[in-house]
């Protein structure tokens, strides 16, 4: 690690105060930081230490949704009664992630900010536009196994290895932030994480200095919620595709459903056109078979990841014929 | 005579590996912040000048007072500053929770957490489960059923075994539980492996593990 100066924040608004310095990071869990910071890919010079802000509370809003805040941590939010009666597609979404002791430890927005897993953005001697902006992406002709094939640039074709975002997306979840000057945001989730394009370092819609707060939850939308993950073992990996599902359908007829789906691009991607074609469908292979095509529509693989498209495509039935059957 | 034969022969001395890393750790000591800089990694010319960081750590019931390296990691000030070498590290990257141990209770990986976050806080390593020469009951299933082979992953494992219980005590539930509604899943075979799934063995030795954890959970194995 490169040398820094650690130093403990003791209101919201010296952290943002603090975070606007050149080459000041705030840690909350740290289990990302760290480890990136272990490898040099992260070298800041002042951390600011979040973790003793009263940003830990999980509480109800006055329309029925929930307010979760920052340093809710990962496992503290899976168990909670409410997320488990209510949003139950984020609960298993935290549960399939990461491992019991990292999830005591992560936190909801560190959860969000985390970087790629992309091998090549982590080997800090190959190319990666997102690590060393203009330096070229190593993974376009590399092993690309895990990589994007929705979304993807010149530039990058890293995905975001976060579950609990996927089904942040399909819940519609909103990011709180404040700034340096106090000011309060709501960004909605589906604004929060951006595409790649030709600044795939610049990877959420945050400015210098705006710290997330919290993230909201709406009202649970009607229906069964589903998250089902496909990895490489049955525990403690990341997704290679995962879907975040909430379907309402009765006697074999969908009357409305929501995508989002992990481990295809470089944020939870949801395809409006193919909820559209699902919302007063019949629940048939037929219905699937139109729901995959929009999801998967411009989807382009780049030689190891080719069988992500398949794979997609299989999952999505599954969960689908599962999630409706009578 | 008796008394002469002592002065000239040193009373035979018991060296221990456990001695020879606490000699080590002492003499370590004596230059901490040096030595903790090159436990942090490299350092180049151009970095700012390093401030350290004073930090009380609450381990095992006793309190120690530390000035650190920021850099210094939990798992770091544990071994290199506290001689407690119990807590091993593994990848040092969090993914095989040779490193974990319980603050406040609750199993964490110690490598990827800085020491100085930890200012005040009720920390306990594997010295810590034992009392005297009574084993924690986790630490006495993994010796009956033979809960490992070469030993390194084992201080992680039983620790982590320690948190996992009482999460599952406390009603958390795991990727394999099946009804999230129920306050509380039966802790099954398939329930023990997920909410093991940090800690790795590379001798394979989880079949004993689970039992091991199973007996000291009551439960038959």
């Amino acid at each position: 690690m490169k040398a820094f100066t650690y130093q403990r924040a003791d209101s919201v608004a010296h952290a943002a105060a603090g975070s606007v310095r050149p080459g000041a990071k705030i840690i909350a869990g740290g289990t990302n930081l760290l480890d990136l910071m272990k490898l040099q890919i992260e070298t800041p010079s002042q951390i600011i230490d979040i973790n003793r802000l009263p940003l830990d509370k999980i509480e109800e809003t006055p329309d029925g949704g929930l307010r979760i805040g920052t340093l809710v941590r990962n496992s503290d939010l899976a168990a909670d009664p409410r997320v488990r009666q209510r949003y139950g597609v984020l609960s298993r979404a935290l549960l399939a992630g990461a491992s019991a002791q990292l999830r005591n430890k992560a936190t909801t927005g560190g959860n969000l900010l985390q970087r790629t897993r992309c091998y090549y953005f982590y080997d800090i001697t190959k190319p990666c536009n997102k690590r060393n902006p203009g330096s070229g992406c190593a993974a376009l002709a590399g092993f690309n196994r895990i990589h994007a094939i929705l979304g993807t640039s010149d530039y990058c074709i890293a995905t975001h290895p976060s579950d609990m975002a996927v089904a942040m997306r399909a819940l519609d979840a909103k990011v709180e932030t404040v700034n340096p000057e106090g000011n309060t945001k709501i960004i909605p989730i589906a604004e929060f994480q951006r595409l790649p394009g030709k600044t795939p370092e610049i990877e959420t819609s945050l400015k210098p200095g705006e710290i997330i707060t919290a993230v909201t939850l709406p009202p649970p939308p009607p229906g069964v919620q589903v998250y089902r993950k496909v990895r490489d073992r049955a525990s403690y990996a990341f997704a290679l595709v995962s879907v975040a599902a909430i379907v309402d359908s009765t006697r074999g007829r969908i009357s409305s459903a929501r995508l989002a789906f992990g481990g295809l691009a470089h944020r939870p991607w949801r395809s409006a056109q193919a909820e559209q074609g699902l919302a007063n469908a019949p629940a048939n292979t037929a219905t699937f078979n139109t729901a995959a095509n929009a999801v998967l529509e411009g989807a382009r693989g780049f030689g190891g990841n080719d069988f992500k498209i398949p794979l997609t495509r299989r999952t999505l039935h599954s969960v689908l014929a599962e999630m409706t059957r009578a | 005579m008796d008394e002469h034969k002592s002065n000239t022969e040193p009373a035979p001395l018991e060296v221990t590996r456990r001695t020879v890393i606490e000699t080590g750790t002492t003499a370590l000591l004596l230059t901490t912040l040096p030595r903790a800089a090159f436990a942090a990694g490299p350092v180049d010319g151009n970095e700012p000048p390093l401030s350290p960081v004073k930090v009380e750590l609450q381990v095992n019931g006793r309190s120690h007072s530390l000035t650190l390296d920021p850099r210094t990691t939990l798992l770091d000030a544990l071994r290199e500053h506290l001689a407690l070498t119990g807590s091993k590290k593994g990848c040092d990257h969090g993914q095989c929770g040779a490193c974990t141990v319980l603050i406040e209770g609750r199993r964490i990986n110690s490598c990827l957490t800085l020491a100085a976050m930890h200012d005040g806080q009720s920390i306990t390593t594997i010295e810590g489960l034992a009392w005297g020469d009574d084993l924690h009951p986790l630490q006495a299933a993994f010796v009956e059923h033979d809960g490992f082979q070469c030993g390194y992953c084992t201080s992680g494992q039983i620790c982590s075994a320690v948190g996992m219980l009482a999460e599952s005590q406390q009603g958390m539930p795991s990727y394999v539980t099946s009804d999230l509604t129920q306050p509380a899943a039966e802790l099954t075979d398939a329930e023990i492996r997920e909410r093991m799934s940090g800690n790795i063995c590379r001798c394979a030795a989880y079949p004993n593990i689970v039992a091991a954890i199973k007996q000291a959970a009551g439960m038959p194995t």
